[in-house]
């Protein structure tokens, strides 16, 4: 029951974390990055890099860029201001947010923290992405209602607090029933946001905060880590700001998003960012030019981002009396229930698999949970694919919206993949390699929703990291951590780098990418800090009195 | 919830031998038996015990059970529901004279209440607020050891 699957944050618009705020000659992010094999970091070429700055100019020297490990003296040398903290968080979206949560309810207070980024709150990202992906505020995420980042102890549950606030058991009626007699309760999405921003002030976030964009992480010779702030324009006298940390914790989501081949292929050859999107994208034109003429829309991809732009096509074709035609593409095509027996066997049909949250439930606390901790390498690697694939929830509305919509003809689906798209007539043909041979299927609009990830070495902290950290990757091709979310080989001295998050998919625990699994991760990080002499293990007796403290709104 | 086996049997003692027991405690003057309050506390905390003591049993076969679920969880509904079967067992035993130390014969209502009470205060704690003061509980499949 504590379980949630929405992304948490990708680089992009508003403010994407792999370009320097303000920095105009430096390359924007990009949003959508070209699918093309991923680089492994010991056979790629190291990044071109721009030679280094004078010494005292308060920028990077080359001496400091070629070196992985720094001496207080080198960086006193480049004239960086150095700024003492313990705990350095990277990312300020919700894997930072809820870390830091747990270590200022363990007791460590805010001038011990700092927590840098490039987002004005943690978010940030992770609204702009529901939003755009068809998720406004007054719409439910697809969250386990126990899934609180704001409440590390998923005490009251979205549900209870939904209750107690309308004043109204249905949310309650609805938890008791699901998953049998109705679909998994979930949050809205403002519900979330609001109960964020009211936790943020609580403990002092904004306090913690330094905006500005990581530019790397370092050794420190004699232990701990040099990060190098690429501050707001004009906000610092100098370029660079260091901070000297003990511990580190990277919380930078996604490195970025991939496009489909020959979506991107078409976008380069034709200049076209109009006709074919990507459902992280605004996209609102679609539903506008829909609501004016007859269209066809053409979907990629079997998630639950699928799922939501299906929802919203479908949801305004009735509201507004539409003639919207749309064409399902489906690279692999679920007919049934399917897994290697009785025991493993995800529901699925018409295109889709279905499971309420992105990964079986036990992933967040159960026996799953338990098992992958103890699996390493290829079995580690073939759990994964076992539980992993693309999956939709099943959902009463949508079903009966695609069952209405296959009845009458406007909703198809497809089974294959996409040799070639070409502009005919002012529409979007793209040649589908089917079972059956190749069929053409034209569109107004294309819209994929496959929502490819990019290799970590696409982030520019994370490239860095494993050019000069030493940190490997997991049996998935991330950041390789430990049970306790050390990465593994970049201790230094007594300092610790953790990471949460995204980047980390592919360790002993599955469900990073999510509310719960960064509070999992959270409280792992927390209780190895209260090993180390960092903060206080959190007991029983702290427990109850904070989240007293938590109830009445006061500070930690 | 999402129980490991070794999770379900800690969570099944501890909370029916601290909250069950609470409870038992509280209501044992108000059930109706026409006994003396240190007879009833005897047979109701005995059937608390034999409740978790078959419930043991009965967290294998509910183990058991959820290995055909896809999800590997114990949905809200069946923490609940089980009750019946539970209840109907431990009644049944306390007929056949079968619990060992029960003084005279437990009125019907009585052990209704009494069992629903315990089971329901159990489930509720079970369901939310059993995870403000043990943090880790939840993320480890309800083991507290």
């Amino acid at each position: 029951m504590n379980v949630t699957d929405e992304p948490t944050q990708i680089p992009g618009p508003p403010a994407g974390p792999t370009a320097p705020p303000g920095a105009p000659g430096e390359p924007q992010p990009a949003t959508i990055q070209r699918h093309r094999p991923a680089a492994r970091p010991a056979a790629a070429p190291p990044p071109a890099q721009a030679a280094g700055a004078a010494p005292g100019s308060g920028d990077l020297t080359d001496e400091l860029l070629r070196s992985d490990q720094w001496t207080d003296a080198m960086v006193a040398t480049a004239g960086i201001p150095v700024t003492d903290k313990p705990f350095v968080s990277i990312g300020g979206g919700i894997g930072s947010f809820v870390t830091v949560d747990y270590l200022r309810i363990a007791g460590v207070t805010p001038d011990r923290i700092a927590i840098l980024s490039n987002l004005d709150f943690p978010w940030q990202t992770y609204e702009y992405l529901t939003r755009v992906s068809q998720i406004p505020r007054p719409e439910r995420i697809r969250s386990d209602s126990a899934s609180r980042p704001d409440n590390i102890w998923g005490f009251p549950s979205y549900a209870l607090a939904e209750a107690v606030h309308d004043r109204s058991l249905g949310p309650l009626w609805h938890v008791f029933r699901e998953p049998m007699w109705a679909d998994f309760y979930t949050p809205k999405a403002g519900q979330v946001f609001t109960g964020l921003e009211r936790e943020a002030k609580r403990i002092g976030y904004w306090q913690m905060l330094v905006k500005g964009q990581v530019r790397m992480v370092r050794k420190r010779q004699g232990g701990g880590y040099f990060i190098i702030l690429t501050p707001m324009v004009g906000s610092t006298p100098t370029k660079r700001l260091a901070f000297r940390a003990e511990f580190v914790h990277l919380a930078v989501g996604y490195p970025g998003l991939r496009y489909l081949s020959e979506l991107q292929d078409f976008r380069t050859e034709h200049q076209d960012f109009h006709h074919v999107v990507s459902a992280y994208e605004e996209h609102e034109h679609i539903y506008e030019t829909a609501r004016k003429k007859h269209t066809v829309v053409m979907l990629r991809g079997g998630g639950i981002v699928a799922s939501r732009v299906l929802q919203r096509l479908m949801d305004d074709r009735a509201k507004y009396g539409l003639s919207t035609d749309i064409v399902h593409l489906f690279r692999t095509y679920i007919t049934a229930s399917h897994g290697p027996n009785a025991w493993n066997r995800r529901k699925g049909g018409n295109g889709f698999a279905y499971q309420g949250f992105n990964y079986p439930k036990s992933v967040w606390g159960g026996q799953l949970k338990a098992k992958m901790r103890t699996l390493e390498g290829e079995d580690r690697a073939k759990e994964y694919k076992l539980m992993g694939g693309t999956n939709t929830p099943w959902r009463r509305r949508w079903q009966a919206q695609m069952n209405e919509g296959r009845a009458a003809g406007w909703y198809r689906t497809m089974a294959g993949t996409v040799d070639h798209m070409r502009i005919e007539n002012d529409m979007i043909v793209s040649e589908v390699k089917t079972a059956n041979g190749k069929v053409e299927v034209a569109a107004d609009f294309v819209i994929d929703c496959t929502g490819l990830e990019a290799d970590i070495s696409e982030h520019r902290v994370l490239a860095d990291l494993l050019q000069h950290s030493g940190v490997g990757r997991n049996p998935l091709g991330r950041l390789d951590v430990e049970r306790t979310f050390e990465l593994r080989g970049t201790a230094s001295g007594p300092g610790v780098i953790y990471a949460s998050g995204a980047t980390t998919l592919g360790g002993y625990f599955p469900g990073v990418d999510t509310f719960l699994g960064l509070q999992v991760a959270a409280q792992e990080i927390a209780d190895d800090l209260a090993r180390r002499g960092f903060c206080p293990r959190i007991g029983p007796a702290r427990s109850v009195s904070q989240w007293l403290k938590w109830a009445r709104n006061a500070q930690p | 919830m999402l129980p490991t086996l070794d999770g379900r049997i800690q969570t099944r003692i501890a909370l029916l031998a601290v909250v069950g027991g609470l409870v038992t405690l509280i209501i044992g003057p108000l059930l109706p038996i026409s006994a003396p309050l240190s007879t009833v506390y005897q047979d109701t905390f005995l059937i608390l015990l034999a409740v978790i003591i078959l419930g043991i049993g009965w967290e294998c076969l509910y183990h058991f059970l959820m290995q055909w679920r896809w999800e590997k969880d114990w949905p809200t509904f069946f923490g609940l529901v089980t009750a019946i079967p539970e209840g109907l067992l431990v009644w049944g035993l306390l007929q056949a004279g079968a619990i060992p130390g029960i003084k005279g014969t437990v009125p019907t209502g009585a052990f209704v209440i009494d069992f629903l009470v315990v089971w329901i205060v159990v489930w509720l704690v079970a369901n939310g607020p059993m995870r403000v003061p043990f943090i880790r509980w939840r993320f480890r499949g309800g083991r507290l050891v």
